[in-house]
């Protein structure tokens, strides 16, 4: 394996438009370091985008959207009171994977990227809109982060491209987001369903809203009918049933060893009930 | 394969090793640094058993690659004593009994050492939260968050 | 000599630090993989994907080639003709013509460096013939069943069962049909518990080197070096005393370090790379996939009960699966199975059964965690639909001192009604609970054990103290010998220093197993202080001229018996110790032994619990132990045992299990997937020590390592029925499986 440090985007990109064998970006390294050592990939050029200038920073633009790094670890987002205050949502997503010492590392690339459906801090960036901004041997372009993942382990992402930074758009009055998991354990546990919402409120009612749901499908899909569910209304029991009863009915699980179709379908619309509760409350900022 | 000469600083003092590219962090502290003190239980980040801290931050050494080491700041269980004293918290687990076979003791250490850095006067559920990425298998938690108080406390002032 | 009340003793009781504690806060204790040696050699294993196959080539050319390889070993490099326990030992150390399970090793090979071992290892190619599997107990037992290994049933099973039930047992006592007649009302469930594996968190890992003169030294990681020595020179045909094993520190065990894995196969290795040491670490994967976790269990019980709660007749039949192999702890488990209990009439039938599984090792109480899940969950219902109190039931029904176990033998001293009393009195139990919240309680038993014991002590020249044990220090056992030679020879504690030597240096040890090393080495421990009191009684009698008999030995020293002895001033031990040369040499003592005396050791739980009910998650809120230690030698380290055991039991409740697919693959051979407790998962946990002295030792020590872990599982599911009103009768209560259930009994 050899291992290389660019210190631009144009270069990793290259690097990896030349590379012949199995090639992977290093950012935190807590997904591909456990498969090399499990032998499920042997990759023939690491490509480490630390030295890359910008790749550690938070930066709130002037239109109050914020542009984060792609080596920024979960500790390092966890701890901008800023983006905390806009994204609660966004920042547990990405604090739920793994333990304290995973979060030293793991970054909202490598989640996303590592193509898993059940990563937790991915619902939370489709539902915040966030897209990301990607380099290629053919240039750069805008997708939104919804459209990375294509199936399990699998990404939109062609030969030699790779993330160079996110973007999330400005938070605005009234608005809050919120992720909930559920695992067996209270923590160190792979999702079995991930539920986020984000939402704006017109006084008390909701006006724009998104669901974003993880582990019910080949990946993260977004629920526009469960969101209509709750637009315009107060957010009261009858249509949180409502939004529940659509989310378990569209979701399309697998039974697996971490829980089974059936048992995904149940939580899933609990999930959706709850993190509505917690976005709600804190686009009310009454948390 | 040709290796990777790296230099670093361990503990507070310079040291260079040669590295594969596949070897973590793990393996150069152990095997090239022989500082075994640092163990390794999982290799994927899911028991803690290698914590060590990387420019202050709490990291598992086992998912970090050795040549990402380059002029870092390590620090590993072998330089929590100072100059021979203990720190509280390596006191407060033996009064406490807070280690039975105490493999994943000097992970804990370190993680809760990481922890009183951050917040000097955490709650137990934080202690809890904080140390959830640190298995142990023998003595189901109690005695060490009560260390980890007790040490918190002392450190403080408060004991 | 022996102190019999805890009022006269000054050290036993007491909580000093223990001695090997600074190495381990601050990494120097050296642990199994810690080891390195010139010219070292690294092993890895090649291991079966396959759940049961023929092995129809091995080629390690390949490997071979790689410049740095230095030997390859396959079934072909070790002795042909083993019998017994020997053959399969040695099967499951490495496969010889079929692989029997996901992750059985089929070759190994030793480099210059781990990486390039592994890299190696990939490069062996092993054709295999796939054959068909079956890793569920039950389903093993089917007629339809794959035969695992033809021929491999003892004389025990009666004649018409199918060839993969390979033990069969049967007891019990009594009138069963007049017991149940007499009951009010007779119930009857079947039970299942998953395999769960022992989760120390120090893998596998030894160091061994080999010549070709077959002497050979090895460093490992063993609850038991004796029994790594035997089983080794067995595996590969060597003479015991060529072998000198040392071991290291363990990163724990909880009985799954009492046999040999791939020990025997860094021996060969060297062996055949010239002599060169080899190191062999497991990955976690290897831990989980070809390591010993415990059987899983499928148990039909059926109770009898009159309606004021007497128990009047109890069957249990237990079939388990221990792997490819006999050795499913069944026995015990019957054994265990009604022990808490004086039951007029028992009849108890068990089976072991063989599965597409790695050979079962020893957990913790091996067996008696199922028993009691599937005995106290039954007693338990029948209390609720009695309305009865359940602990009163057990104190109704509780086995008594000096009388008839369930399984036979006469219990000696035993603590259960002091054990329950203690628990009925306890503040947890009137803690209000709230909605969805539920209190459960189940007790649980352990046999305990002596076994082969060697224990020398020397005197030094100032009068300090060195012993040498043979059982490992799993968990501060170096502190209570400490504290038992101390007490005896009445000497501080600091002044006792215990080292754990290897295998040339002592008589034959078995393992820290069976909850056994306080018990039989402190015992050991305190005769072989009494011998040595002896001998410096002795010197002293010689240098006054009086005869050995007027001297006695208080406070640390020698001193006249009585007035007619004479007047001495007292001579210490530090006295005696320097002046050894020139009064007959050194002065050591030992003891040899298969102690007698063994105190069983009885424990109650009380959890409470809450139960998402839209989820199925089950929260522990609370937890209560309490349990008979005999007396307490530590008892941080015996609070230590409760706590660590009952935690092992909440997981195996509520999520640990083995999860295999439809091809025999293990699904969760790794920490992220095979559920331990986590710190955040859980509570304190709340212990209570129960001393009712053990009069079969000197300082009344049961041994109190196992019991703790066979209450949790019934407790738990009692807890959930009483929060959810839905009994769960298979661990692990998964949130999938109790939200199901619960489902289940709302639509019903």
């Amino acid at each position: 394996m050899k291992y290389h440090c660019p210190k631009t985007f144009a270069d990793a990109a290259q690097i990896a438009a030349d590379a012949t064998g199995v090639i992977r970006y290093l950012a935190g390294g807590t997904d591909v370091l456990v498969q090399m050592r499990a032998g499920m990939v042997t990759p023939d050029d690491m490509i480490d985008l630390k030295h890359i200038p910008g790749v550690k920073e938070i930066v709130q633009n002037a239109d109050g959207s914020w542009t984060i790094g792609v080596a920024v670890a979960g500790a390092e987002l966890g701890a901008h009171a800023g983006f905390c205050a806009d994204y609660p949502g966004i920042v547990e997503g990405l604090e739920l994977v793994g333990s304290t010492q995973v979060q030293g590392r793991a970054t909202l690339t490598g989640n996303l990227c590592n193509g898993s459906p059940a990563a937790d801090s991915v619902p939370a960036m489709i539902a915040a809109g966030a897209v990301a901004h990607v380099v290629g041997p053919n240039g750069a372009r805008d997708v939104a982060v919804a459209d990375i993942p294509v199936g399990p382990g699998k990404t939109s992402l062609t030969k030699g491209e790779l993330i160079s930074a996110f973007t999330i758009p400005a938070r605005g009055a009234q608005g809050g987001d919120a992720y909930l998991r559920f695992t067996p354990r209270t923590e160190m546990d792979i999702a079995v369903v991930g539920c986020a919402v984000n939402l704006t409120l017109d006084g008390d009612r909701v006006a724009s809203a998104r669901v974003a749901m993880g582990a019910v499908a080949p990946t993260v899909i977004v629920m526009d009918q469960a969101a209509d569910a709750i637009i315009g209304t107060t957010l009261d029991p009858q249509a949180l049933d409502t939004m529940a009863t659509i989310v378990s009915g569209a979701v399309k699980p697998i039974s697996d060893k971490r829980g089974t179709a059936e048992f995904r379908t149940d939580i899933a619309g609990v999930l959706a009930k709850r993190a509505a509760k917690i976005a709600y409350d804190r686009a009310k900022g009454t948390k | 394969m040709s290796k990777i000469h790296i230099t670093t600083k361990v503990n507070g003092e310079e040291v260079e090793f040669l590295a594969d590219p596949r070897d973590t962090l793990l393996d150069c502290l152990r095997d090239q640094l022989e500082l075994t003190g640092t163990k390794e239980g999982c290799s994927t980040g899911d028991c803690g058993a290698c914590s060590v801290t990387v420019d202050g931050t709490l990291v598992c050494s086992c998912l970090m690659l050795g040549v990402e080491a380059q002029d870092k700041q390590i620090e590993t269980i072998e330089g929590m004593a100072e100059d021979g004293e203990l720190h509280p918290l390596q006191r407060k687990f033996i009064e406490h009994a807070a280690l039975q076979c105490g493999f994943c003791t000097p992970g804990i250490l370190v993680a809760a050492k990481a922890l009183l850095a951050k917040n000097p006067d955490p709650n137990e559920t934080e202690v809890r939260y904080w140390l959830a990425g640190n298995l142990c298998r023998c003595t189901g938690y109690d005695k060490i968050i009560r260390a980890v108080m007790d040490a918190a406390a002392e450190m403080r002032g408060a004991a | 000599m022996a102190k019999d009340t805890a009022n006269e003793l000054r050290i036993v009781g007491t909580r000093p630090d223990r001695p090997d504690g600074l190495d381990k806060v601050t990494g120097r204790a050296r642990y199994g993989a810690d080891i390195s040696a010139a010219g070292l050699l690294h092993g890895a294993v090649v291991r079966s994907p396959h759940a049961h196959a023929r092995i129809v080539k091995i080629d390690a050319s390949k490997a071979l080639a790689l410049s740095g390889v230095k030997a390859v070993v396959t079934r072909a490099d070790f002795p042909t003709g083993l019998t017994g326990e020997a053959w399969d030992l040695q099967e499951n150390t490495m496969a010889g013509e079929r692989a029997l399970y996901d992750g059985h090793a089929v070759a190994a090979v030793a480099a210059t460096s781990a990486q390039l071992a592994r890299d190696a290892a990939k490069l062996i190619e092993v054709e295999y013939e796939i054959l068909p599997h079956v890793t569920d107990v039950d389903a093993a037992m089917a007629p339809d069943a794959p035969i695992i290994r033809e021929g491999a049933a003892d004389h025990s099973v009666p004649e018409g069962l199918h060839p993969n039930v390979v033990r069969y047992i049967e007891f019990g006592h009594g009138d069963l049909e007049a017991g149940f007649a007499q009951a009010d009302i007779v119930r009857e469930h079947q039970y299942k518990t998953e395999a769960a594996h022992q989760g120390y968190i120090e893998p596998h890992a030894c160091m061994g080197q080999m010549g070709a003169d077959g002497k050979g030294e090895m460093w490992v990681c063993t609850q038991g070096h004796w029994f790594i020595r035997k089983m080794c020179t067995q595996v590969l045909g060597l003479d015991a005393s060529q072998l000198r094993v040392t071991p290291s520190e363990i990163g724990g065990g909880f009985g799954g370090k009492t046999t040999i894995f791939m020990e025997p196969l860094s021996l060969a290795l060297s062996r055949k790379a010239g002599g060169r040491p080899v190191k062999i670490v497991m990955s976690r994967s290897e831990v989980l996939r070809a390591t010993g976790p415990t059987a899983s269990a499928s148990m039909d019980v059926k109770i009898g009960m009159t309606k004021d709660g007497k128990i009047t007749a109890g069957s249990a039949t237990f079939r388990m699966q221990g792997g490819a192999f006999a050795g499913a702890p069944v026995d015990m488990a019957l054994y265990c199975a009604f022990a808490a209990y004086k039951v007029p009439a028992l009849q108890h039938v068990g089976y072991d059964v063989l599965a597409n599984r790695p050979k079962a090792a020893a957990y913790r109480a091996p067996g008696s965690p199922m028993a009691a899940f599937a005995v106290e969950s039954l007693v338990d219902e029948m209390c609720t639909e009695l309305g009865l109190d359940p602990l009163e039931v057990r104190v109704k029904n509780a086995a008594q001192s000096h009388e008839t176990s369930s399984f036979g033998p006469k219990f000696g001293v035993i603590g259960l009604n002091e054990t329950l009393a203690a628990t009925q009195a306890h503040p947890n139990l009137s803690v209000p609970l709230g909605p969805n919240q539920g209190r459960g309680i189940a007790s649980g038993f352990w046999f305990n054990h002596g076994g082969d014991t060697s224990v020398s002590m020397a005197l030094g020249e100032d009068g300090t103290v060195t012993v040498s044990i043979g059982t490992p220090d799993i968990g501060g056992s170096r502190a209570s010998m400490a504290m038992m030679a101390a007490e005896t020879l009445q000497i501080p504690y600091d002044n006792v220093r215990v080292n754990i030597v290897e295998t040339g240096a002592l008589g034959v040890n078995e393992p820290t197993h069976g909850s056994r090393a306080t018990f039989a080495t402190g015992k050991a421990t305190v005769e072989a202080a009494q011998s040595m009191i002896v001998e410096m009684c002795k010197r002293a009698a010689a240098k006054w001229g009086i005869e050995p008999e007027a001297v006695e030995w208080r406070d640390g020293a020698a001193h006249p018996a009585g007035p007619n002895a004479g007047e001495y001033p007292p001579m210490t031990i530090g006295e005696i110790g320097a002046a050894m040369s020139n009064t007959g040499g050194p002065i050591a003592g030992h003891h040899e032994s298969v102690p007698a005396g063994v105190g069983e050791s009885f424990g109650t739980h009380v959890v409470d619990v809450e139960v998402d009910p839209e989820t199925g998650r089950t929260t522990i809120l609370r937890y209560l132990v309490v349990q008979d230690a005999g007396r307490a030698i530590h008892p941080a380290y015996v609070e230590g045992q409760y706590q660590g055991g009952a935690v092992q039991g909440i997981g195996w409740a509520l999520n640990e299990e083995y999860v295999y697919d439809d091809m025999g693959r293990l699904q969760n051979p790794v920490f992220l997937d095979y559920r331990v407790p986590v710190a955040s998962d859980l509570p304190m946990i709340d212990t209570v020590i129960v001393e009712v002295p053990n009069p079969g030792h000197p300082y009344g020590v049961r041994g109190v390592g196992e019991t703790g872990i066979a209450p949790p599982l019934p407790a738990v599911a009692n807890a959930v029925a009483a929060a959810t009103g839905v009994r769960m009768r298979h661990l692990p209560i998964t949130p999938s499986k109790l939200l199901s259930a619960i489902k289940a009994s709302k639509n019903g």
